[in-house]
């Protein structure tokens, strides 16, 4: 059972089918066998968010699971948020905003945000630092990144 | 490659996964992951083999059966709190959900995981130690109950063999009206507690308190009731100094201390936070607020 194991999803709404090593993570996955570099790795314990992709339009951190574990999943990485030209209305805000620097953690924040800004459309300052707690950013103090997610909510009003 | 090589099992019901766990040697049972991944991408583990309880629907409900809420083990942390039962019946468990890491780690993580993995600095184990809650375990060779009370024996060791699943665990929640509050101590939102408190109150027609219960986490190796704090407040009306002296109690708990804190200050921590719950929880007992 060590032995590669099928499994068959759809990425960025594309049908998706490999074989793969039970142990292989869903991050190493999607970078190393589809080659969607954009998910970062960055702690790979789940600390820092770097991985968070959507799964089934829930965030998720992709570092702690199993590729085969997505297998009947749909999975949204950062190249499925971006329209085929130019960014998305949330990525432009990021650009506007400053809400960047080396943008090693930006991946997992457009991830993390634009599923919880589906749940909570209109939300406060604090309540958009409680939901970025499971990101971390070393460059932008995040005041950029809360400054970029209100700038968003502001004009999708 | 991060985890070491692993044989991998994806049963699809409980009898399933119960013959493997009694077939196998050397088996990890894996839910959620968030704590277990971590683990075996350190290496800190690297079991031969991974049962994956994922695709048994069965251990993913939550069920009303003669007045016990039953939770099976597999129900996400994000499914629990957006569960309108839990939601309605057990608020105590809703304030706590929404300390437990954050919305990626809810969203995968589930309630037995948190139960198995036994984290000192847990919330739910203390939601479930106030709700005097059972856990159902199962094996091959049949089924067992376990009492909260019993189930840390050690420094996340649980009372769980390694042929059993937990499968479920069942309380019977607090009546209509009954107060409620979770509250701890994390440097960020988000990471474990240095200290935590749960605590449940009802009142009777005349204001005096009709039952309490009280639930410490982080302080020791497993969740702690605050026995002679509850026995202090029955019967009495809740006023500051009856619950400053009540909450006093969490200063006599044996107390763990890491690097993050010291065994004094967890206790110290401990009383305060013990104190606020129990305000909290009398004045929203005392408005109907859990109502």
């Amino acid at each position: 059972m060590n032995e590669p194991l099928g499994l068959s999803l759809r990425v960025n709404g594309d049908a998706v089918t490999r074989s793969v090593e039970p142990r292989l993570t869903l991050a190493d996955f999607l970078r190393h066998e589809l080659s969607l570099t954009g998910t970062h790795i960055g702690c790979e314990h789940g600390v820092c968010g770097a991985c968070t992709v959507l799964l089934d339009g829930r965030s998720v951190r992709s570092c702690l699971m199993l590729a085969v574990q997505a297998d009947g999943c749909a999975v949204t990485t950062v190249e499925g948020l971006t329209p085929a030209e130019g960014l998305s209305p949330l990525q432009q805000a990021f650009a506007d905003n400053h809400g960047l620097q080396c943008g090693y953690c930006t991946p997992g924040i457009l991830c993390t945000l634009s599923e919880y800004l589906d749940i909570n459309p209109n939300p406060s300052e604090g309540e958009i630092r409680e939901a970025l707690s499971g990101n971390l950013c070393r460059c932008t103090g995040y005041q950029g990144i809360v400054d970029a997610a209100l700038a968003y909510v502001r004009s999708a009003q | 490659m991060k985890p070491a090589a692993f044989d991998y099992h994806r049963p699809n019901s409980v009898a399933e996964a119960l013959d493997l766990l009694a077939r196998l040697d050397d088996a990890k049972v894996i839910a959620g992951g968030q704590s277990l991944m971590a683990m075996m991408n350190y290496r800190y583990i690297a079991p031969e083999n991974l049962i994956d309880i994922n695709r048994i629907a069965a251990l993913a409900e939550i069920t009303e059966e003669g007045g016990n809420l039953r939770i099976g083990a597999m129900v996400r942390q994000r499914d629990a709190q957006d569960s309108p039962l839990l939601r309605a019946r057990a608020p105590l468990m809703i304030e706590a959900l929404d300390l437990i890491g954050h919305l990626q780690t809810r969203n995968r993580g589930t309630i037995g995981g948190s139960l198995a993995h036994l984290d000192p600095a847990a919330e739910l184990p203390a939601v479930f130690s106030a709700h005097d809650a059972v856990l159902h375990l199962a094996s091959a060779n049949g089924a067992r109950e376990v009492p909260i009370g019993g189930w840390s024996q050690g420094f996340m060791a649980p009372d769980l063999e390694p042929d059993e699943l937990l499968t479920a665990i069942a309380f019977s929640p607090w009546p209509a009206g009954h107060g409620h509050a979770f509250l701890e101590l994390a440097r960020r939102h988000g990471d474990f507690a240095l200290a935590g408190a749960a605590a449940l109150i009802t009142l009777d027609r005349q204001g005096r308190i009709d039952r309490a219960a009280i639930a410490l986490t982080g302080v020791d190796m497993g969740p702690v009731r605050l026995d002679a704090a509850e026995a202090m407040l029955a019967g009495q009306v809740p006023g500051a100094e009856l619950i400053a002296a009540a909450a006093q109690c969490a200063d006599r708990v044996a107390g763990i201390e890491d690097v993050h804190a010291s065994r004094d200050y967890r206790r110290r921590i401990a009383v305060v936070y013990t104190r606020r719950a129990l305000e909290l929880a009398s004045q929203r007992a005392a408005s109907g607020a859990g109502r």
